[in-house]
């Protein structure tokens, strides 16, 4: 699996999703500049954390704009997996991939912490490996991670199963239903505020992030397999 | 047009005295004077002024910094440049520098903090080094204040909204209250790069003919004087100075990060240094002084942010996020290019010439042409020193000596005090994890963070007790170094070296010079015995209020190697069952404690005693029992006693722990005797840590329960967990939600 | 030349928790005549005179400068006075 990971100015976690995939999943991954326009050739898109562009007007307003966006788009219509994570999340909801928006955290204050998260739907291709309800250990880390959407879209996320992570427990920056990670409805976009990057290596505190990334290799594995003997 | 013309002549500067309000004294106008051989201009004045500032000089200081040592066998660059550099093997090395933003922070904290963090990024990615952690030493007045609640608030947002932005882990500090520092609050921030020998960069403009580059941000007039501000006390009128505030941008400096580093593995790259304080003129006169040249400027090609700006305001900018560097002539192009695909500009501004002068083009003009090195050379003023009364009386005051009713009551009070409680309140706001090798976050001894791809960690820390030096700076100034590298090797790292920030009050008066001189004295010993060399440092002085000087606090930052990752010791308990020792026996030794200031108030009599050979011999004894893998868990016992450190070291787990003494209970559970250690053995590793630390005193075991005992032949404390980690978790968040 | 002032301020049904903070410490202050606190954006554009000012001025704020989701704007344009 060839994975790209998406770098605007401003990214931070870049480097930290690079890792997990070189050294967590032990698979090809680039670094792919925002300025570049095509994303021909890779199985799985990463959309990184950090402040794009200094989060100067709203969060991910101005990434979505960047040169690679079309790129992204178009993979997240061939169905490619296309995962953002925190900053990643907000460019989602900005380009229209996902629905909904963030407001400040309820406290206002920045907040980073590891977190309980519950796996509300593990029929994706990014959850398979847990179990359904299964609570995992993730660090989350932003200052605007408050979701909101408005009760029509909540209805439809809640009735088609598109929530894929709830908080546990306390939850943590006011968001609507506890939500901390939606999937489009194709089953290919997920975007979640909390970093499985981050809890890739046990060494660091937790791996229960890693079989996300293991879960998208699999489900890329078994679909180019079956791609191949059909 | 610049306002210029209303600018003061020579003649006027000269018979009214202008460079008065402008921050030279009149010896140093004579010596300005003389170094020219005529009279300066105002832009002249003005960079004499600045750079003569002791925030720039150290001409007060440097007396005494020279009791420093700076040398030792790993290290690679001591003080003198942006930051200090020590060998971590492999090729491998790390920097790191601290660095105070005391009086900006004191009039707008939030970007007083958040730039403090800027520049010392800046400092440590100028060596070329990615910068991996930051840590911040904070110290706020009493938070029964309001205002006090809003410094410690809105710098804790800043240093979070600048660090968290650019993506470099605060992984560590400290965080103490103390009426002394009301309306003074000090912020000191720490920063710690990782970096190959071979990258390793000077701010230097060396070669005759090379080009000198501009790159970042555009010049406004930010912060205009702010290096003389920091110089002065702090007083009512700082509020009319409120031009002096410098803005960050974090966002830029991101880009400014990545570009420099992608700069520094490019052959044309000469020199390169951050334009701090005083911001062009420090760092064109600096680079032309260390290579023995000149520079010639011309000012119409400085990027400029506002209109009209005079060649003074331009040169004593202190706009955040710029660089100077220089370039191999003929470079200029493949340069400019590495910028531009981070969005940044780069501009030639000048060249290196022969001539050693700092020579300003503007308009067609020369408007200023002083000798480069004579701007980096300030007189060196020697201060005299008085012993303080107060010391005095300290010392030959009678022991003091606790009268405690209730143990179980005083341990929760203790817990509670802003100083011993729980950080969580600010830690949350830090992105701690970023970058991903964060190993031991903030909360322990030491914060641990991994050099990517080895398996070696580097242990950081930042430590001073001003308690202990407000009662004897010497004896407080050896402590300061001993904690920081017991929290060092309670992490399971080698002491590498220090580099400190001496934040100080006015040197004018005599007892506070007398206190600098014997803190770094003090220090300096302790940096001997322990073989923890100053690598770089800062110095902020007049950090005095209407009501008097700060106590003294030289904040040591210290990093430590940890060889290998297996070594990596935290202090909580960690297993039903463990043996609980502690090494050192407690002594009365009250003065300056935690439980002094509580009973009291106040602190009083002499500060706990240190004997820096003790100190290393049980260092290197329990680095050993850690390496060897005898050990569950490793506490230092510092502020608050072996009692706040058992409740620190049982919160978060699911642990007690019953314990038993032969010895007086006050003593043993608040003295804040020196060197000793809390320490947990499993079962299978007792006998070859009992013979390998012959000191160590047997005292319990660890217990899955709620509940602590302290037993004692008079009476036994139960504490429990539960109630006292409420206590210590929430007092922070308590007070501040409580009282906004 | 024309000076166009965007305002941009949460939708009625979205929480504003900033706002919500500054009402709290309003009436901390004791200034219980405030009853409610919205926080906004305000953007200065400086726009070259057109038929279409209005039209392109929707679009920005529709496409960048607000987010509809939970933002609504208004703005009104200026001649922009020389000196």
């Amino acid at each position: 699996m060839k994975t790209a990971v998406i770098v605007f100015p401003g990214s931070n976690c870049d480097q930290d999703m690079y890792y997990a995939i070189k050294d967590g999943l032990d698979e090809e991954v680039d670094y792919v500049w925002h300025a570049e326009t095509s994303l021909d050739g890779y199985d799985a898109i990463m959309i990184p954390g950090g402040f794009s562009y200094g989060d100067y007007l709203r969060s991910g307003a101005i990434a979505r704009f960047a040169g690679i966006m079309p790129a992204v788009i178009k993979a997240a219509k061939e169905g490619k997996p296309v995962l953002g994570v925190c900053n990643g999340f907000q460019i989602l909801l900005e380009a229209g991939l996902l629905p909904g928006a963030m407001l400040k955290n309820k406290h206002l204050k920045f907040i980073c912490e590891t977190v309980n998260l519950q796996v509300k739907n593990n029929d994706t291709q990014f959850t398979k490996l847990y179990n359904q309800d299964e609570v995992i250990r993730i660090p989350i880390a932003h200052g605007e991670g408050n979701y909101f959407c408005d009760d029509e879209t909540l209805k439809e996320l809640q009735e088609n199963n598109r929530i894929v992570f709830t908080y546990s427990g306390e939850n943590p920056n006011g968001s609507r239903a506890d939500i901390a990670g939606i999937i489009n409805e194709a089953g290919n976009v997920l975007g979640m505020m909390p970093h499985p990057e981050r809890a890739a290596d046990a060494l660091l505190g937790s791996d229960d992030g890693l079989r996300l990334f293991q879960s998208i290799l699999n489900h890329w594995r078994e679909s180019t397999h079956a791609a191949y003997t059909s | 047009m610049p306002l210029t013309h209303l600018e003061p002549s020579p003649e006027q500067i000269e018979q009214e005295k202008v460079y008065r309000t402008m921050g030279l004294t009149e010896e140093e106008y004579q010596k300005v004077k003389n170094l020219l051989g005529r009279k300066p201009n105002y832009t002249e004045t003005g960079l004499f002024s600045v750079m003569w500032s002791e925030h720039c000089s150290y001409k007060t200081s440097k007396p005494v910094l020279k009791y420093f040592p700076t040398t030792g066998e790993h290290v690679l660059q001591g003080p003198g440049e942006g930051a200090g550099i020590v060998d971590i093997g492999d090729g491998q090395a790390v920097v790191f520098k601290i660095e105070s933003h005391n009086h900006p922070s004191a009039i707008e904290p939030y970007q007083g903090a958040a730039t403090g963090v800027g520049g010392i990024i800046r400092d440590v990615f100028s060596m070329g080094a990615r910068p991996v952690a930051l840590l911040d030493s904070l110290r706020f007045g009493d938070l029964d204040s309001s205002r006090v609640r809003y410094l410690f608030e809105e710098v804790v947002s800043g240093i979070a909204g600048y660090g968290n932005c650019i993506g470099i882990p605060t992984v560590g500090g400290e965080l103490q209250f103390d009426p002394c520092y009301n309306g003074n609050p000090l912020v000191n921030a720490m920063c710690v790069g990782i970096m190959d020998h071979a990258d390793i960069q000077v701010g230097q403009a060396r070669g005759i003919g090379n080009t000198v580059m501009y790159v970042g941000a555009s010049t406004g007039r930010d912060g205009i004087n702010g290096a003389t501000f920091a110089s002065e006390e702090i007083s009512e009128k700082s509020d009319e100075k409120r031009s002096a505030v410098q803005v960050g941008d974090p966002f830029m400096e991101k880009l400014l990060v990545e570009a420099c580093l992608e700069l520094t593995k490019h052959d044309a790259l000469v020199g390169i240094q951050d334009m701090g304080a005083a911001g062009l003129v420090s760092s064109a006169s600096e680079m032309a002084a260390k290579a023995g040249v000149g520079i010639h400027m011309n000012l119409d090609l400085i990027p400029q942010r506002e209109t009209e700006m005079t060649p003074y305001e331009m040169m004593l900018s202190e706009s955040q996020e710029r660089m100077l560097i220089v370039i191999k002539k003929g470079s200029e192009e493949e340069i400019k290019a590495i910028f531009a695909r981070w969005g940044l500009h780069a501009v030639a501004v000048g060249e290196v010439i022969e001539e050693e002068v700092l020579r300003l083009e503007h308009k067609g003009k020369i408007v200023a042409d002083v000798p480069s090195d004579s701007l980096a050379s300030a007189p060196v003023r020697h201060m005299p020193s008085k012993v303080p009364a107060v010391y005095l009386a300290n010392q030959a005051a009678p022991a003091w000596k606790p009268e405690i009713n209730n143990y179980a009551k005083t341990i929760k009070k203790l817990l509670g005090q802003p100083t011993l409680a729980s950080k969580e309140w600010v830690t949350r706001q830090y992105d701690y994890m970023v970058q991903t090798n964060t190993v031991v976050a903030p909360g322990s001894d030491a914060a641990v963070v991994r050099v990517r791809g080895t398996k070696k960690g580097l242990a950081m820390t930042t430590d001073c007790n001003a308690k202990y030096l407000a009662l004897d700076p010497n004896e407080g100034g050896k402590i300061a170094v001993a904690e920081a590298a017991r929290n060092i090797v309670c992490s399971g790292g080698v002491p590498l070296a220090i580099t400190d920030c001496l934040n100080f009050g006015s040197p004018e008066n005599p007892e506070v010079f007398w206190e600098i001189d014997e803190s770094v004295k003090g220090m300096a010993k302790a940096c001997d015995v322990l073989k923890t060399p100053v690598i770089s440092g800062n110095v902020s002085l007049y950090n005095e209020t209407d009501r008097g000087a700060i106590d003294p606090t030289p904040v040591v930052g210290m990093v430590g190697l940890v060889e290998d990752l297996d070594h990596v010791m935290t202090a909580s308990f960690k297993n039903e069952g463990d043996a609980v020792y502690v090494i050192g026996t407690a002594k009365p030794e009250f003065g300056g404690s935690a439980l002094q200031i509580l009973m009291d108030g106040e602190v009083s009599g002499k500060a706990p005693a240190l004997d820096l050979e003790l100190e290393k011999g049980r260092q290197g004894k329990v680095l050993e029992a850690i390496k060897s893998g005898f050990l569950a868990s490793a506490h230092d016992i510092s502020e608050g006693g072996l009692a706040v450190a058992v409740a620190e070291s049982v919160f978060g787990t699911e642990l007690g722990c019953d314990l038993k003494f032969d010895t007086d209970p006050a003593v043993e559970l608040f003295s804040e005797t020196q060197s000793r250690y809390l320490i947990t053995v499993p079962e299978i590793t007792k006998k070859d840590f009992e013979a390998l630390v012959g000191d160590a005193v047997f005292v319990g075991n660890v217990t899955r329960s709620e509940t602590v005992n302290l037993a004692f032949a008079s009476s036994t404390v139960t504490l429990n967990r539960n109630e006292l980690e409420n206590e210590w978790r929430g007092a922070l968040s308590c007070i501040m939600s409580a009282k906004n | 030349m024309k000076k166009v002032k965007v305002f941009i301020t949460l939708k009625e049904s979205v929480l504003d928790p900033q706002g919500q903070a500054v009402m709290q410490s309003l009436h901390n202050m004791d200034y219980k005549a405030v009853k409610d606190v919205r926080i906004g954006k305000y953007i200065e554009l400086q726009m070259e005179d057109s038929a279409d000012v209005a039209e392109q001025v929707d679009t920005i704020c529709d496409q960048l400068l607000a987010n509809t989701v939970i933002e609504n704007y208004r703005y009104e344009v200026e001649e922009e006075v020389h000196s």
